[in-house]
């Protein structure tokens, strides 16, 4: 499988990342590169074979439903926007989303 | 008295108990170091007020008697360790001026155990390089040159300020991480010892996510002793990362020096690449050796799946650096854009800016494989080629005790060699990249030079949970390689 502009133009577009039109081109060239090296995998035979999800051995844990204390805890609405570009009263502020 | 620099982290913590050196004395030594070496642009940010105050704070304690495992020692943090109110970038324009208001699991058991923090040291944007010339702080350089060249050569990546600044001494040790072997191979690039631990032995809480399922954070240090010293310090259960273990941490510095005598030392044949330079043929036939006479018995193993390794992880690792990086959106946190004209634009022009180029392909490539109609194809069949690596591991491991390769397919190469081809620059990673996909834990120490001068490093992959024995291993290596060369101090 190989990637076109369009594809391109749609990944690019799904990544949110502004790519210029002049960019498109080596971009696809670049990642078409890539993907043909990759496609050796289906010389793999991967019939049967669960798909790998974790390498650790173990369930997911579990924890008592209730607030923790300290960063990963409530209260910390100073920190939370602290490091934003914009905020205001403890928003976070866009550009108008609905018109 | 020696520079105080030139003492191990044993050494040191020995000489501090004993106090017959201070923590401050140590700490200004080494930030005289960093600032002798900004050539080799090891650093993104010194913290040498924190250091000196975290210094006189372990100094008082070493005055009572007290401390922590290695307290009053200066290390170096790899800048995708979150440090609270220390700026934290990965390495990324996107994160310039991110100063957390938290700090990572690792780094609070370092300091909880008396580390003192010099500073954070420069890394490949969100670990994806291994050269380290994706930093958008500029690639740093490796201390170790050709004989008589002098051209920049790299540290290896993506903790190439971790191993330049260790085998500079410019920290005493120091934290890097690894996803496909970017604690290894730049280990093996500038004669230090690296080692990833087990998938789930270190937390990842507060270390900036690349690929959560690979990820694994681990120290480089001078020796053997000193990465068993700082591996205890960051290992240990914390309930904040849902993946990490809750087993005890062993006291890996008891392994060293112990027998390897019975242990069998795998050797796959899998790893013997075409074109690859007969000094690293010789090295690993140079280890094998050393192991056998040290009494282990050589098992020739086979691992065929291991040339579908490396495109496996670069499904797999780009799939997750898609999703984790897609919080970068210049609302929270990081970068925003100044021009845009609505609220998707925003999104993609921050992005757009704030992200290299190495970044943005692999984002691109992530997008792909997961978006729809491709999924199959490639997210999916990379995770079952991956379970079968995983279970080629687990059968050699039924076999063999250790596995034993070299670290790296070359010697460190030249800033610009490989920039221009990622899949080159990706095969760096070959021997490494295994050992993540599986969640095994491996470690690289210095064995020899090769004619140019310059270090290469032996691997060795060990059971899950099983770094006692790969310590003894990476041990009987470097008593019988008796590595002692450094490298000629041309940037102070």
């Amino acid at each position: 499988m190989s990637v076109d502009n369009e594809i391109v133009r749609k990944v690019a577009k799904l990544a949110r990342l502004a790519v210029p039109e002049e960019r498109i081109e080596p971009l696809t060239a670049g990642l078409n590169g890539i993907l043909k090296w990759i496609e050796q995998l289906n010389e793999v035979d991967v019939t049967g074979v669960e798909a790998m999800t974790s390498t650790v051995d173990m369930k997911l844990p579990m924890r008592e439903d209730v607030l923790q204390s300290g960063p990963t805890g409530g209260g910390q609405a100073d920190n939370v926007v602290k490091n934003a570009p914009r905020t205001e009263d403890h928003f976070f502020v866009v550009p108008k989303v609905v018109e | 008295m020696t520079d105080i620099t030139d003492l191990t982290l044993a050494e040191l913590r020995d000489a501090l108990k004993a106090k017959k050196v201070s923590s401050l004395d140590a700490t200004n030594a080494y930030l005289a170091n960093i600032e002798k070496a900004g050539d080799l642009n090891a650093f993104v940010l010194v913290t040498a007020d924190k250091a000196r105050a975290m210094a006189k704070a372990s100094d008082a304690k070493l005055a009572k008697g007290e401390g922590g495992a290695i307290e009053g020692a200066p290390l170096g943090i790899k800048d995708l360790y979150c440090t609270q109110g220390i700026q934290t970038t990965a390495g990324s324009h996107i994160l310039e001026g991110f100063i957390p208001p938290y700090e990572s699991s690792v780094t609070t058991n370092l300091w909880r155990d008396g580390g003192v923090c010099l500073g954070k040291l420069n890394m490949d944007e969100f670990a994806m390089g291994s050269s380290n010339e994706t930093s958008y702080f500029g690639p740093v350089i490796n201390p170790w040159r050709a004989k008589g060249g002098n051209s920049k050569l790299t540290p290896g990546g993506s903790s190439g300020g971790s191993s330049s600044s260790v085998a500079a001494h410019l920290c005493a040790a120091a934290t890097a991480t690894d996803t496909g072997g970017s604690i290894r191979q730049p280990a093996s690039l500038t004669a230090t010892v690296g080692v990833k631990p087990t998938y789930g032995r270190c937390s990842r809480w507060g270390i900036v996510a690349f690929a959560s399922s690979l990820d694994q954070a681990g120290p480089i240090a001078r020796d053997t002793r000193d990465a068993a010293i700082m591996l205890r310090s960051m290992a240990g259960y914390d309930p904040k990362d849902s993946t990490s273990v809750n087993r005890p941490v062993p006291d890996y510095e008891k392994s060293l020096g112990a027998s390897v005598k019975g242990l069998k030392i795998g050797v796959p044949k899998e790893y013997r690449l075409d074109g690859m330079p007969a000094e690293i043929e010789k090295l690993w036939a140079d280890g094998i050796k050393w192991m056998k006479d040290a009494g282990c018995e050589i098992v020739d193993i086979s691992l065929p799946l291991t040339k579908y390794a490396l495109p496996v992880y670069y499904i797999v690792a780009p799939a997750e650096a898609s999703s984790n990086l897609a919080r970068y959106d210049g609302v929270r946190y990081g970068h925003r854009a100044k021009e845009f004209t609505d609220v998707q634009s925003m999104y993609a022009n921050s992005r757009a800016e704030g992200f290299g180029k190495e970044v943005q392909r692999r984002i691109m490539i992530g997008t792909y494989v997961l978006s729809a109609g491709y999924y199959d194809a490639y997210y999916l069949r990379a995770q079952k080629v991956r379970k079968r690596i995983l279970d080629e591991f687990n059968d050699a491991f039924k076999k063999v005790d250790l596995i034993l390769t070299p670290s790296a397919p070359s010697a460190a190469f030249a800033l610009g060699e490989k920039s221009n081809d990622p899949v080159q620059m990706y095969l760096n990673d070959v021997f490494t990249v295994t050992a993540n996909l599986a969640g095994l834990p491996g470690a690289s120490v210095p064995a020899g030079l090769d004619a140019k001068g310059l270090p290469l490093g032996l691997q060795l992959i060990a059971r899950p949970f099983d770094e006692e024995t790969m310590f003894k291993g990476m041990n009987a290596i470097e008593q019988a390689a008796g590595f002692k060369t450094r490298p000629e101090n041309w940037w102070a």
